[in-house]
């Protein structure tokens, strides 16, 4: 199915049948106003979210990675209608969600739920679980079965708590267990897509591991669309069918997880990538990275032509001066470089990474568009593959 | 890591070899509900130029015994017990005043939270050179100076204008260099980071990693690394004490530890996180269950709730006695009444192959 899914707000031809999309995100931004002044003029804005296009197919997880700052939770909340967009559309099963109104959208919101990061502030403090979980049928007005209390209780055991628990307080539950408790809120209506916000962030390894279990069984069971926006790459490559890699407000590369993982073509993908650990002391000494420098720039002032450009290491090691002067100036598009693979980049390059070294053997690089020498030989050979001890 | 730190007794007070070297530390906190048993007998010892990683879920123990060793913890609400030896100097029975000044000089601490460990009405300048000056007497000019060629050496551009911003001014890696410049502001010779990567993103934390390689290079200071990211270890320790429930559960060099451990705990950790390097797994294998509760430590083994290996001891030690932190092979120990040649052949039958 994820292989059909091709060309997410492409001008490429999709051909082939389509698999039916459920949300369609295009031309999204979301400007916060800066305002100074008596008057409280705008004097600028900061531009959070930038011309984001992505697809999201029923059953089927999107990973939205990025550093903090890239826009990516911004995204998650225009998505679920917690802010207004700038501009841009929101279509969720063929409306656009964008335009409707607080009591239009009422309805829609037991199809799209989302699931908060921190499990702290999530909930209530004042209220029973049973009340925070009971609350979704309340104010939809979903007449249940057996009555609420039932349900409820059912769906905490659905997600691994003792049912028993209805009315304890959050303040007795450890956080992976009050990230159950989101879980069950969020899967209490049946939604069809459910916006993840770091569900996994705040938890110990092991217990990350049950919930992301948890939330793959859920998936199964009712054909859920994830949006499921983290910084850890090594969660999203386990979870997502399709990954896009956003920076300062633009999806800098979108493509199917493997592809995504074994060639990158993006410089930012490579740097994020080349820049998790690996939990294998001998690997780890042996490998080199390409370590980005400097932070993140303002979205306030970002920079001109391609965003990355003031990072990118392509652009300082690699380039030619007339090359570095199209970074600078033009805006680089979302093209396709290979079907259902796109990468905002003037010069992208496949490189074999270190994902890429275990699953799917050193590839081939290809020198790419632009005939410039090819800095993936230059700064990072791919690591062989070795025998494990 | 040297085998003796175990076997010696509390009686025997003599200044070890080792550069720093805890022995069997306790600390516990008396609260209306109980005792909280939150360091419970722990003992390592470090050299200069090495880096030890101590490893665990939130609420093992690993941020209290930083704290201890560095006389952070209020002594009237804390019972602390054991030994800390500091090059030949004891820190647990020492007064505070002594330890006060050896805290920054000989040993400094960087946080988790460089927000909220800096002080936000202060220029990083100014708190630097407050950290300089406390420990040598030079004029504040001297001290300015000191504090910009810190800021210059962990990486900030500018230092000399931007010595003068404040604390928000700053970016959040940006402000993890400036709490690392004020930690090294008198070279001292032990390094204690808590955690000090967990609020940066990949990127930043692979630089900040780099800038405490580097500057361990330089001043062949001693480093201890707490931190849950196991990826974070094998990229940057020699060492490691994986902890659970407030004890050493399994410590090692780092080879040890990822190549052949040896504590069930160990495994899981290493089994539940997802692998960058490693073949994509339909399903990740968690630790089932919760992690202790600190004032009601489980009877027996620590990690009995929730060890799956029970059925290869016999009768009910696991959850009737505390197993012994035991060598293994050398410096290797670990905590498991399971026999040494029988573990041995579980990671390597079971646990490596899915790893």
């Amino acid at each position: 199915m994820i292989e059909l899914e091709k060309a997410a707000g492409a001008p490429g031809p999709a051909d082939g049948p389509r698999p039916e999309v459920m949300l369609s995100v295009r031309g999204l931004t979301k400007h916060f106003p800066i305002r100074k002044g008596v008057l409280q003029r705008q004097v600028g804005a900061v531009r959070a979210v930038d011309g984001v296009d992505f697809d999201v197919a029923a059953g089927e997880t999107l990973g939205l990675v990025g550093e903090s700052g890239c826009g990516k939770s911004t995204t998650g909340r225009v998505i679920t209608k917690l802010l207004e967009p700038t501009s841009g559309s929101v279509i969720f099963e063929g409306r656009n969600i964008e335009e409707f109104s607080r009591g239009q959208m009422r309805p829609l919101r037991r199809d799209i739920q989302i699931i908060f990061q921190d499990p702290y502030s999530s909930l209530n403090p004042r209220h029973t679980i049973g009340t925070i979980v009971g609350a979704t049928f309340r104010i939809q007005g979903t007449k249940t079965e057996h009555g609420t209390k039932r349900e409820v209780q059912q769906l905490l055991e659905r997600v691994g708590l003792n049912p028993e628990h209805y009315n304890r307080y959050p303040h007795e539950f450890s956080g992976g267990q009050r990230q159950r408790i989101g879980i069950a809120r969020a899967i209490a209506l049946r939604p069809k897509l459910i916006v993840c916000d770091e569900p996994v962030s705040a938890l110990d390894v092991s217990i990350q591991a049950q919930v992301v279990n948890l939330l793959e069984d859920l998936q199964a069971e009712y054909n859920l669309g994830y949006v499921f926006i983290a910084h850890d790459l090594s969660v999203v490559r386990h979870i997502a069918d399709r990954v896009a890699v956003m920076y300062l407000g633009k999806i800098m590369e979108i493509a199917d997880r493997d592809e995504l993982y074994s060639v990158p073509q993006h410089p930012y993908t490579h740097a994020l990538m080349s820049a998790v650990p690996v939990p294998d002391p001998d690997k780890e000494k042996r490998r080199q990275r390409t370590l980005l420098t400097g932070d993140l720039p303002s979205p306030i002032n970002p920079p001109s032509g391609c965003v990355f450009h003031t990072r990118c290491p392509l652009y300082r090691t690699a380039l030619d001066e007339s090359q570095q002067e199209r970074c600078r100036t033009v805006v680089p598009f979302l093209g396709e470089v290979s079907p259902g693979h796109l990468a905002h980049c003037h010069f992208p390059q496949p490189r074999a990474d270190i994902a890429a070294a275990t699953d799917q053997g050193t590839g081939d690089a290809v020198v790419g568009a632009g005939g410039s020498a090819d800095p993936a030989a230059a700064t990072a050979p791919g690591v062989p593959e070795e025998q494990q001890p | 890591m040297s085998t003796q730190a175990v076997e010696i007794t509390a009686d025997d007070r003599k200044a070890p070899d080792a550069f720093l070297s805890v022995r069997d530390l306790r600390i516990h906190f008396p609260t209306d509900d109980g005792l909280v048993k939150a360091v419970d007998g722990i003992s390592f010892d470090l050299e200069r130029g090495r880096t030890l990683g101590i490893v665990g879920e939130s609420g093992s123990g690993k941020s209290v015994t930083s704290l201890g060793i560095m006389g952070l913890h209020t002594r009237k609400r804390t019972q602390m017990t054991g030994e800390v030896w500091l090059e030949g100097q004891e820190l647990v029975g020492a007064r505070s005043e002594q330890v006060r000044r050896l805290r920054g000089e000989k040993m400094a601490m960087i946080f988790q939270d460089p927000l909220s460990s800096m002080h936000p009405f202060y220029k990083v300048g100014a708190q630097i050179i407050e950290a300089y000056r406390v420990h040598n007497n030079v004029s504040s000019a001297v001290a300015r100076k000191r504090a910009i060629e810190m800021l210059d050496l962990v990486g900030i551009p500018q230092a000399a204008k931007r010595v003068d911003d404040y604390p928000h001014q700053f970016s959040g890696g940006m402000r993890q260099r400036a709490m690392i410049a004020m930690a090294l502001v008198c070279n001292p010779a032990l390094l204690i980071a808590d955690e000090p990567t967990t609020a940066l993103d990949v990127t930043v934390q692979a630089q900040i990693i780099e800038l405490m390689k580097e500057l361990q290079r330089e001043f062949n200071s001693a480093i201890i690394l707490i931190t849950h990211d196991l990826g974070v270890v094998a990229e940057a320790c020699d060492d490691v004490v994986v902890m659970y429930g407030g004890q050493a559960v399994e410590k090692g060099a780092v080879q040890d530890i990822f190549y052949r451990a040896h504590m069930p705990y160990t495994w899981g950790l290493l089994s539940s996180m997802p692998r960058m390097d490693r073949q994509r797994q339909d399903r990740l294998q968690p630790i089932a269950g919760q992690p202790p509760s600190l004032i009601n430590v489980p009877k027996g083994c620590v990690f009995n709730p929730r060890c799956r290996f029970q059925d290869h001891v016999e009768g009910d030690r696991c959850i009737t006695e505390r197993p012994e932190l035991l060598p293994v092979v050398g410096d290797h120990h670990a905590r498991c009444h399971i026999d040494p040649q029988v573990r041995e052949r579980i990671w390597n039958d079971e646990i490596a192959p899915k790893l």
